[in-house]
């Protein structure tokens, strides 16, 4: 049986074999190290066969006696809570709305996808000119003296409203372009068997976006998980701002190189992050059976 | 923890180094620690590979500042005209370096690279990482003996050539104080006395801020020296003193005592914001370093004075501050012993610090026989403060390990800023971090 020449044979191994070994290399590698480092108390000095092994040591360390260990978590759930409750919903509105064709929707569309192009340097400049206590728009508008960075009670909500103005143009985008894919007959249809446009959308437009919604929903959890350069150009989340992926960071790049800890931290947000590309995989494994 | 010097810098390092270089979903992707083991040598590729000629000496620079650059390529020239070697200046961003000296000094580092004195320097020594430069310090003149002690390792050896420095002190507008009459405080009990008359008087007495971490240190570190001494001080550092001791508790529950004279929701401002209420005579003084005075126009300079933080004990007396001070180390292995060695002797000479005083009017220069005529009415009398100095801490980010720095102390502070009344339980806190740092 030969259905395919040297040449396909030869051409299929290499698309087979390069992306592998870059996954290999780039992906699972890297990972694995992560959690093999996480049981050594390496700080990226001297060779690695100087490294001790401290087994579960670092995981005790960031369970018990790491006071930002727990903000984190609750923060990064909070996270994901408040982008899929709001933003996410928010960013679908917008773009059924621009679908509409308004006067002037470029302009809404381009004005609301701004903040997604902005370069983070210059992101982290705007807010803190909205939010500086002493000298920012916020306080000077509203005559109030919050002071919305500082007070760990209030900077979280300010930064999930920056959070969330940079998502709502994501999703907006996103979710437009799968509006403009929807085959209008469809509506006509509706229209004619008297549909109100309400339960046209939620009876015929949702249930026909049903891969763009998945691809939505997975895009919002990603971005909560590694919700990160926000809080880190803001306070490089510490005080009321911490986030997993900020720890990550700040104990294992840079000058602190606490290369051991720092991974557990990695560790664990690896295995949150694993339960939920579990569900995610599952269900689109079992779509793709059925 | 470098301080910003500019606007420009200061926005330039919002940007972390890992968002910049690296991809950010290489982080979820639990790539972190391997990316640090691949990254080793990454800076090192921009060193120069020329170090067999005879002729050319490379130079790490984190000086990245236009300004700084330029005093330094000035420098650079005065060597090149007195010893005919020439000088690879490889510039890297000042917050870039810092970052990545772990990999920089395990890869290829330049000759001779720039560095500050203090437990990190005495820590790379330590490890064999740089080199010794005792022969070096046998032809310099003109350095205190507090500065020997600040450039010496812990096997006695110096690994370190000192170049410039800022002292850390209080900070005030003339005319204000002029206005209301106020005197400089010689005492805690004065220094309280006074802030009550500026709450009168409708100022904030002290200015604050602690958005980014490090400035809270400067207030830890003078109520410590004050308090306990600078020995206490370089123990603590070390690991070798409890955090729990009453002695710690004592500078925190003075510190406690004290917050109430401080601009208030400091967690929020940047150093920048506080120094401008001091701009604006909306507060009274600040405790900050040097570099203060880039918040002042050029006509307010001279309106610009301070005074070191008063005595808390009369037994442990007012004469110990942090005065950070930078210079320059030697790579364990340059490509040109001889030309690095004679490159640390030019930068550590009165001529060298000759050209930076002409230059560079916002440092003051290490060494004592330059030429200071060129300084400032400020900048004569902080030399002066360190100069009577009895002993001269590098900051508490530099005089410690920095993971316990930036990951423990930084956010137990802000803890305590944000609520100070359980002490006991930060102190413990910190302690049990501490522990499990400095064993490992």
């Amino acid at each position: 049986m030969r259905l395919l020449s040297r040449t396909d044979r030869v051409v299929l191994t290499l698309m087979v074999l390069v992306p592998l070994l870059l996954v290999v290399g780039l992906v699972w590698l890297p990972a694995l190290a992560t959690v093999l480092l996480s049981g050594t108390d390496w700080d990226g000095i001297g060779p690695l066969g100087e490294i001790d092994w401290v087994g579960w040591k670092n995981y005790d360390d960031v369970l018990n006696i790491y006071p930002p260990f727990v903000p984190a978590i609750q923060h990064n759930l909070l996270w994901l809570a408040a982008l899929f409750v709001v933003a996410t919903p928010f960013g679908m509105l917008l773009a059924v709305l621009l679908d509409k064709e308004l006067r002037g929707g470029r302009f809404y569309q381009t004005a609301l996808y701004l903040p997604v192009v902005l370069s983070l340097a210059l992101i982290g400049f705007i807010w803190q000119l909205i939010y500086s206590r002493d000298q920012g728009l916020l306080n000077a508008v509203l005559g109030s003296n919050v002071d919305w960075y500082g007070d760990s009670n209030v900077n979280i909500w300010a930064v999930l409203v920056a959070a969330g103005w940079r998502h709502v143009g994501y999703i907006m985008l996103l979710y437009l372009a799968g509006l403009k894919g929807v085959d209008p007959s469809l509506r006509e249809a509706a229209a004619v068997d008297g549909s109100s446009e309400t339960s046209t959308f939620f009876r015929v437009v949702f249930p026909v976006m049903r891969p763009i919604n998945i691809i939505v929903l997975v895009v919002t959890v990603i971005e909560s998980l590694r919700a990160f350069d926000l809080v880190w150009v803001i306070n490089k989340g510490r005080n009321g701002l911490e986030l997993l992926s900020a720890l990550v960071t700040s104990n294992v790049v840079g000058e602190a190189s606490r290369i051991g800890f720092g991974s557990a931290l990695a560790t664990i947000m690896l295995v949150v992050s694993l339960v939920f590309i579990t569900v995610y995989l599952a269900t689109v494994m079992r779509e793709g059976q059925r | 923890m470098s301080r910003p010097r500019s606007q420009a810098e200061y926005l330039a390092r919002l940007v972390p180094p890992s968002v910049a270089g690296l991809h950010r979903r290489a982080l979820l992707a639990g790539a972190a620690g391997a990316g640090a083991l691949l990254g080793t040598g990454l800076l090192a590729g921009c060193g120069t590979d020329s170090g067999a000629d005879a002729k050319t000496v490379s130079l790490g620079s984190n000086q990245s500042d236009p300004k700084p650059k330029d005093v330094i390529a000035k420098v650079m020239d005065g060597f090149k005209t007195s010893s005919g070697v020439e000088v690879a200046i490889n510039t890297v961003d000042h917050n870039t370096f810092q970052e990545n000296i772990n990999n920089y000094l395990q890869g290829k580092p330049d000759d001779v690279f720039m560095w500050f004195a203090g437990y990190r320097m005495r820590f790379f020594a330590a490890k064999g990482l740089t080199g010794d430069v005792s022969d070096v310090w046998g032809k310099l003149s003109g350095y205190s003996d507090a500065f020997k002690k600040a450039s010496t390792g812990d096997d006695g050896k110096q690994y370190f050539v000192p170049s410039s420095y800022y002292p850390w002190a209080v900070f005030y507008r003339k005319s204000v104080w002029q206005q209301h009459g106020y005197q400089v405080p010689q005492t805690l009990d004065e220094l309280t006395t006074l802030a009550g008359q500026m709450k009168k008087d409708g100022l904030v007495p002290i200015a604050f801020a602690d958005k980014d971490g490090w400035p809270a240190m400067g207030t830890f570190d003078i109520l410590n020296l004050r308090i306990n001494g600078y020995q206490f001080h370089v123990d603590l550092m070390a690991g070798k003193e409890a955090w729990t001791s009453d002695k710690v508790k004592t500078v925190f529950d003075t510190w406690a005592g004290l917050l109430p004279i401080h601009q208030p929701d400091a967690l929020g401002r940047t150093w920048q914001e506080a120094a401008q209420s001091v701009q604006q005579k909306k507060s009274g003084m600040y405790l900050l370093g040097l570099f203060v005075a880039q918040q002042f126009g050029d006509d307010e300079q001279d309106d610009l004075d301070f005074f070191t933080f008063p005595e808390i004990d009369s037994t442990v007396g007012a004469k110990a501050l942090d005065a950070p001070i930078d210079g320059y180390m030697m790579a364990r292995k340059p490509k040109s012993p001889a030309n690095a060695r004679k490159l640390l002797e030019w930068v550590g000479s009165k001529d060298a610090a000759d050209i930076t005083v002409k230059n560079d009017p916002s440092t003051l220069v290490a060494n004592t026989g330059a030429d200071t005529s060129g300084y400032t009415a400020l900048q004569r009398k902080a030399a002066e403060l360190v100069g009577s100095a009895t002993e001269i801490a590098q900051f508490l980010d530099r005089d410690t390990r920095p993971d316990f720095a930036s990951t423990v102390i930084i956010p137990a502070f802000q803890q305590f800023i944000k609520d100070p009344k359980d002490i006991g339980g930060l102190l413990t806190s910190i302690e049990n971090q501490k522990k499990s740092i400095f064993t490992s």
